[in-house]
C-alpha cells in the first residue's frame, strides 16, 4: 500500500525547503520530553524503530503532512502503547484532562 | 483573521504538550520510564553527539589517505575506530561517500528521515521536510541551488536515500588553502551540511 510517507519524486508543491541555520535542537519543551520519553521507552524493551516507524506511516495524510516533526513522535507513541496495552485511550484521554483541569 | 489563526495555531501546540505530558505521566507511573532517565537522554542528545563527531571523521579522512580508502570501502568499521561517541543508536551501519570534483553527493530520506545520529546528532528541520525529501531525488541541481550551492554542468550530482538499516556521510571536497592545517583546524572547518551535501567548504 502506498503511504503519504513514500514522498520520493511526488511533485505537488510542498511549500518551501525549511532552511535555517540557526534553528535550535528543539523548538519546545514537549519536544525535549517526547524525545526522551519514546527514546527510555525503547530502551526498556517496549518499542522498536520498526514499530516506531510503522506508527508515524499510519498517521492520516492531511496530519502526517501538516504535522510539526516532534508530534509524529507523540502520534506513533500514542498508536503503539495503546496497541501493546501499556494504557489505554480512556486512561489517556483521562488523564489529559486531568492536567488541562489543572491536575 | 492572522490574531485568530495564531490562536488556533496556540491551542493546537497546547494539545499535543498535553498529550505528551500525559504519556510520560502515565509511562512514569507504571514504572516503564523515570524523569531523571528522561532528563538524562535529551542532556545526552543536546550535548554530546552531534556533527563534531562527523567533522572529526572528515579531517582524519583528509589527512590520512589509508584512513579514507578504508572509510570509502568499510564506513561503519572506519568510524567506529575513532572512539565510542561514534557508534551507537542509528549509525549501525554506514556508508561514506566522497565529494570529487567530477561527482557530489548528496543525502536525503524520501521515507522517513533516517540520519546517523552518532555522527552528526539530531537532523535539521529541511531534512525532516515534505519537500526536501521529495525534491532531491527529482531535481537535485534545483535543490542545491536553493542552500546556495551551484555546481559546474558536468559535475555529476548522486542522491543517496537512506534508509532504517543504513545510513550515509559525505566526504566533502578539502578546500584550497588549507595545506599543512593541522586536523583539529580542519575539523573546525567541516560542517554539519557538507557532509550531508547540501553545503560546500570553504576558508573565509
Amino acid at each position: 500500500m502506498n503511504g503519504v510517507h513514500e514522498l520520493g519524486g511526488v511533485d505537488s508543491d510542498l511549500g518551501p525547503i525549511p532552511i535555517d541555520p540557526d534553528e535550535p535542537l528543539f523548538f519546545d519543551e514537549w519536544e525535549k520530553r517526547i524525545f526522551g520519553t519514546t527514546l527510555a521507552v525503547a530502551y526498556a524493551g517496549l518499542l522498536n524503530f520498526d514499530e516506531f516507524r510503522f506508527g508515524i506511516e499510519r498517521m492520516p495524510a492531511w496530519k502526517y503532512l501538516a504535522a510539526r516533526y516532534y508530534e509524529k513522535w507523540a502520534a506513533t507513541l500514542e498508536t503503539n502503547m495503546i496497541e501493546k496495552g501499556v494504557f489505554t485511550a480512556d486512561e489517556l484521554e483521562a488523564r489529559v484532562a486531568e492536567i488541562r483541569s489543572g491536575g | 483573521m492572522a490574531a485568530k489563526k495564531a490562536v488556533k495555531v496556540e491551542a493546537y501546540e497546547e494539545e499535543v504538550s498535553l498529550r505528551v505530558r500525559a504519556m510520560e505521566a502515565l509511562l512514569t507511573e507504571k514504572g516503564i520510564i523515570d524523569t531523571e532517565g528522561v532528563d538524562e537522554i535529551v542532556e545526552f542528545f543536546q550535548t554530546k553527539i552531534g556533527p563534531q563527531n562527523g567533522a572529526k571523521v572528515v579531517a582524519r579522512a583528509w589527512t590520512d589517505p589509508d584512513y579514507k580508502e578504508w572509510l570509502l570501502k568499510d564506513g561503519t568499521a572506519a568510524i567506529a575506530s575513532l572512539g565510542k561517541e561514534f557508534v551507537g543508536l542509528q549509525g549501525e551501519h554506514m556508508k561514506v561517500v566522497a565529494n570529487t570534483p567530477e561527482v557530489h553527493h548528496l543525502i536525503t530520506c524520501t521515507l522517513c528521515s533516517c540520519y546517523p545520529w552518532p555522527t552528526l546528532g539530531l537532523p535539521p528541520m529541511y531534512f525532516k521536510s515534505p519537500p526536501y525529501r521529495a525534491r532531491c531525488v527529482k531535481e537535485p541541481r534545483a535543490v542545491l541551488k536553493e542552500f546556495g550551492v551551484e555546481l559546474p554542468e558536468d559535475t555529476e550530482i548522486r542522491v543517496w536515500d537512506s534508509n532504517s538499516e543504513l545510513r550515509y556521510l559525505v566526504i566533502p571536497m578539502r578546500p584550497e588553502g588549507t595545506e599543512g592545517m593541522s586536523e583539529e583546524k580542519l575539523a573546525g572547518l567541516v560542517s554539519r551540511d557538507s557532509m550531508l551535501g547540501t553545503a560546500l567548504v570553504t576558508v573565509d
